[in-house]
């Protein structure tokens, strides 16, 4: 099926199932432990052997002499697996480094050894008996000092332009009566999702099934069949409980090629679980970035001017964060410009974490507006307000499917109390706390893929679906459920949900906040098909039918819906495509994000005390599993703006707070209370459902939120996240 | 982790008879750091001597006026106690800054006392790190410090201790007793039990091979108000970037311990007679040689701002 104009009336718009805030149907299986994860599945390999992960102790270089003798003589081992006894390994589209690496050695904690053995403790104990000589190469470690040479990037699909040009920026930055000119950088930061990269592969003949924790399907089975020289139709990928992944689960990573390799060398399958303090160097992270942001404005508050520059670093091939993205879209002004340089490093590579681009571009620009409007002496809100356009800034002739931006601004005010905030900062106390309100504009790309799915009616009335889409603990199953139940009339525990098989239809996946409409824009598809199949096979018209309660009805006529399978099940598989739709319109999605936070006048430490966001993403399909989505993503950009941040090592070239001892991420102490609201709109140019995604607006914006707020608390700006106290410790007031 | 042989203790001397039969041997409580420390190969004893079942798990009045705190103790149970809560104030409220309430659980008196470094490059056995590793030099120098000692620190290591309770100890000048392989006792005051760096970061405290901590004595109570600061990046389950403990009388004298400053509680007895004078003049002496690095440097201004602030609460 392809999309191609916008959304007419049809049978989700009678919102029986879709849009109630239902329980995830997966749940149970969560609470009680039961879901199977890829290092559980006990139900399949009963007595799989352990993989153990040695990474390169050095950040650039190669390895000279490697000694396995001691490890392959240890209690229990049964193979070590290393670059040079692996076979040849091609390098996938999506990583930039080897995910086995050796000789030469790309980055810190990269993969240069599995140490295979019966027991977990086995395999851990003998890894420490492999003996591996380095030599090590001087690498370039420090954004700072390769800021210099940092140079234009490759555009590519994900990058878009890297230098953008409208108007005159120069000539109108000049004359503008008011002018911002200031650099932010945000750190490096880890995905530190619960759930650590994990992998079971087992081997039948030349075919190789891995169950692991991926978000992407399809991509990950391409790349792993590419990685090992494969025929991909002789590789499958299982993944239908994934433990939290931000982006750390996008691509294909060490642990699944390892894995592999070990089954293969082993003779029998295994099982390998990245250790926790292998993950910060060994996988992606968000890069770093360095920020100048320009703003030259009318002294009413008009934006004449605005420009974004953004650097970061990868390893050589790797590519840019797109930290200036939003900056094209999000205000008006005739005059604008953006540009991303690259530096390389020789750190581990950086790429997508959750909202990649907007979570770090808003975290700069969003402080930029609130120091610009205070230059002003505009309210932040009416400020931005001031600037709100219906129209691509870039294009005009280009509108915005749906942009209530404003009123997602104006409705947080109200909600949230700004009235009580005092433009002036450092004047509110409360005891030894400094008190402030802070706020930001929220702002996402709806991204849409194409997405496939099966669906099947069977004799007991119910619907299966079959799709290779993953639940990365957003509710896809759930949603996905609510959308079959909605379209084929049936109630929830009628509907099966069956996800992450690459044996399944390719879908869009989970990433991006595409997954949601996306994935369900597919089950509309397929469930459009099986709806003809099961009008065709009871005679009546399909574009009369009505599919309620279980029934069949067209005009006087109904039959169980069941019936239509009883002579064998009904099978409809299809997909949903996008014509240009989103060529002609933009379509986004936008929040309006509120925080309070109280800074100890004494040691300078933020708290929060309580955040909002109000959100409009379309039609909003289960306002439970968004809301989750929303406030785990306020939660992450909480520890964006206070804690999180992977420190580098220059000399040796490594994040060393490599656990999640050293990576601090918020607790339930640092967030006291959440508030969501969801404006009740439908997008009839996203899909057909009308929805858009909503689990990566939540975090963006959040931290210049935050930031903002402890300005306002202290009236001490701080431009380098995470905001600790050390950034302004020396500009709070006497302690009397 | 490297096997290891295992044994249970029935007595503290047999206990402490074992461990010095077996060198490396390590005794055995809650585990909550030993364990951790021991799948990352930081910590390969060949022997370990579970201690849990030696009794030492009551806290006593002592003659004195004070409390005999046995090693066993779980910190949670040490929190709780309403002697404690009474007329340690300090103690009770450092200790429920540390950890999490289930490693509280766990976790012991003396336990606490021998917790290793949170330093990541001690952590990292791929980094040179002189506690780890006698010898091998010292990867956090002109790495990242920010959360490193300040002071006490020597060429060879800037780890700090990452204990709360100690803090207070120090503070309220505790005794901590021990028995010793050949079954005799000692005791020595908490001000000398952790040693600073030198050349030796690895040897950390004044115990023997085999000694063993039976219990931890406060003296009569101090009275005053008694105040815990601990600063830190998150609200809960983080170490200190710096702490201050505090013990302030009416007449304006008082005591003062820092954590998450160097290697060992930090207490300069001589710095406290000017506590009548606040917070700067204390710090002065507090801190006199203090050798920050540029990232942890803040530390300094973050103590007497801290300790500034609790004069301020003491006073209302």
């Amino acid at each position: 099926m392809k999309f191609d104009s916008p959304a007419a009336a049809n049978p989700i718009d009678r919102l029986k199932v879709i849009g109630r805030p239902l329980d995830r149907i997966d749940g149970p299986l969560k609470t009680t432990g039961t879901a199977p994860y890829a290092y559980e599945r006990h139900d399949i390999v009963a007595d799989p052997a352990y993989g153990h992960v040695i990474g390169a102790t050095i950040a650039k270089g190669r390895i000279t002499a490697m000694d396995l003798s001691a490890a392959e003589r240890a209690p229990g081992v049964l193979a070590v697996v290393t670059a040079q006894n692996a076979g040849a390994l091609t390098k996938g589209n999506y990583n930039t480094a080897h995910l086995l690496g050796g000789p030469a050695i790309q980055h810190y904690h990269q993969a240069v050894a599995l140490v295979v053995a019966e027991s977990f403790e086995q395999a851990r104990a003998a890894a420490h008996l492999v003996r591996i000589d380095y030599k090590a190469e001087p690498g370039s470690f420090d954004l700072y000092t390769a800021k210099g040479a940092a140079t234009a990037p490759e555009p590519t699909d994900l990058t878009g332009p890297i230098d953008t040009h409208i108007g005159d920026f120069p000539r109108a930055y000049a004359q503008a009566a008011v002018r911002l000119d200031e650099t932010y950088t945000t750190p490096d930061q880890s995905h530190a999702m619960m759930e650590p990269h994990a992998t079971l592969a087992r081997w039948e003949g030349d075919r190789l099934t891995v169950w692991t924790s991926n978000q992407m399907v399809a991509w990950s089975t391409g790349e792993l069949a590419t990685t090992l020289g494969l025929p991909p139709e002789k590789v499958r990928l299982i993944s239908p409980y994934i433990g939290g992944g931000f982006g750390s689960k996008l691509f294909l990573r060490a642990d699944v090629v390892l894995a592999a390799l070990g089954a293969r060398a082993a003779g029998r399958p295994v099982k390998v679980a990245l250790q926790r303090p292998l993950i910060a160097n060994n996988t992606t992270h968000r890069p770093a970035t360095i920020q100048r942001i320009r703003l030259g404005a009318e002294r009413d508050g008009t934006i004449s001017a605005i420009g974004h520059e953004s650097w970061s670093g990868d390893l050589e091939g790797g590519g840019p964060e797109t930290a200036v993205g939003q900056t094209r879209l999000l205000y008006a002004g005739a005059n604008r410009m953006t540009s991303m340089r690259l530096a390389v490093l020789d750190l581990p590579e950086g790429n997508a974490m959750r909202a990649p681009g907007e979570a770090p571009g808003l975290m700069a620009l969003e402080i930029a507006m609130d120091e610009m409007a205070e230059k002003l002496g505009i309210d932040p809100v009416e400020f931005r307000i001031r600037n709100d356009t219906q129209v691509d800034p870039e294009h005009p002739e280009r509108p915005f499917s749906a942009r209530p931006f404003a009123q997602c601004l104006r409705l947080g005010a109200e909600r949230f109390g700004w009235d009580r905030r005092n433009a002036r900062p450092g004047q509110i106390r409360d005891g030894r706390w400094l008190i402030g309100l802070g706020m930001a504009a929220g702002f996402r790309n709806n991204l849409l893929a194409k997405s496939g799915a099966r669906v099947r009616l069977d004799s007991r009335g119910i619907v299966t679906v079959e799709t290779d889409m993953t639940d990365i603990g957003t509710g896809s199953y759930t949603i996905i459920a609510q959308t079959a139940a909605e379209m084929m009339g049936v109630p929830m525990d009628q509907v099966q949900v069956v996800l992450g098989d690459s044996s399944f239809p390719v879908s869009a996946g989970s990433g991006g906040q595409w997954g949601a409409a996306s994935s369900t824009a597919g089950v509309y598809a397929a469930c459009m098909k099986l709806r003809e199949e099961v009008a065709r096979k009871m005679s009546f018209n399909s574009a009369d039918a009505e599919f309620v309660d279980g029934e069949v009805r067209v005009g006087n006529r109904s039959a169980k819906l069941r019936a239509a399978a009883a002579e064998g099940d009904l099978v409809a598989e299809d997909s949903m495509e996008y014509g240009d739709i989103a060529e002609k319109m933009q379509q986004s999605t936008f929040a309006g994000h509120f925080v309070e936070v109280a800074v100890d006048s004494a040691t300078g430490e933020s708290r929060i005390r309580r955040m909002l966001a109000v959100c409009a993403a379309g039609r909003i399909l289960n306002p439970k599993s968004a809301r989750s989505q929303v406030i785990g993503a306020m939660t992450m950009g909480a520890g964006a703006a206070l804690m999180e941040e992977l420190a580098v090592d220059t000399k040796r070239g490594f994040f060393v707070n490599h656990d999640l001892a050293g990576y601090e991420v918020p607790v339930h102490a640092d967030i006291p209370h959440q508030e969501v609201v969801f404006l009740d709109e439908t997008d009839p140019m996203s899909t057909p459902l009308k929805a858009k995604g909503v689990g990566e607006l939540g975090i963006c914006g959040v931290g210049a939120a935050v930031a903002n707020a402890i300005y306002n608390a202290t009236g001490a700006r701080v431009r380098d996240y995470p905001i600790t106290l050390d950034k302004h410790l020396d500009r709070l007031p006497e302690i009397a | 982790m490297r096997p290891f042989t295992y044994e249970r203790a029935a007595t503290p001397a047999a206990a402490a008879a074992a461990a010095a039969r077996t060198q490396g041997a390590r005794f055995i409580a809650g585990g909550t750091n030993l364990l951790d420390l021991m799948k990352l190969q930081i910590e390969t004893p060949p022997h370990l001597i579970d201690v849990n079942e030696l009794g030492l798990d009551t806290i006593e009045a002592t003659e004195q006026g004070g409390l005999r705190i046995g090693a066993l103790v779980s910190n949670t149970d040490l929190a709780a106690d309403q002697r404690v809560r009474r007329d340690y104030e300090l103690l009770a409220r450092a200790l429920l800054t540390g950890a999490s309430g289930q490693l509280r659980n766990k976790a012991t008196t003396a336990g606490n006392l021998l917790q290793r470094t949170r330093c990541p490059y001690f952590y990292d056995t791929a980094q040179p790190c002189n506690k780890r590793k006698p010898g091998s030099g010292c990867a956090a120098i002109g790495g990242f410090t920010r959360q490193l000692a300040i002071i006490g620190a020597s060429e060879a290591c800037i780890a700090t201790h990452p204990s709360d309770m100690a803090v207070a100890l120090r503070a309220l000048d505790a005794t901590v007793e021990t028995v010793q392989a050949d079954g005799s006792a000692r005791a020595f005051p908490i001000a000398e039990f952790h040693r600073l760096p030198g050349d030796t970061p690895h040897v950390e405290t004044a115990l023997e091979p085999g000694e063993l901590i039976t219990a931890v004595v406060l003296p009569k109570p101090l009275g005053g108000r008694q105040i815990y600061r601990k600063v830190r990046d998150r609200a809960s389950y983080a170490f200190a970037l710096v702490s201050v403990g505090a013990v302030l009388q009416p007449d304006g004298s008082g005591r003062v311990a820092l954590g998450g400053v160097a290697h060992k509680p930090w207490r300069v007895e001589a710095a406290e007679r000017e506590m009548p004078r606040g917070a700067n003049a204390v710090v002065g002496p507090l801190l006199a040689g203090a050798r920050p690095t540029r990232e942890n440097a803040f530390k300094i201004t973050l103590v007497e701002r801290t300790l500034a602030s609790i004069l301020v609460e003491a006073r209302g």
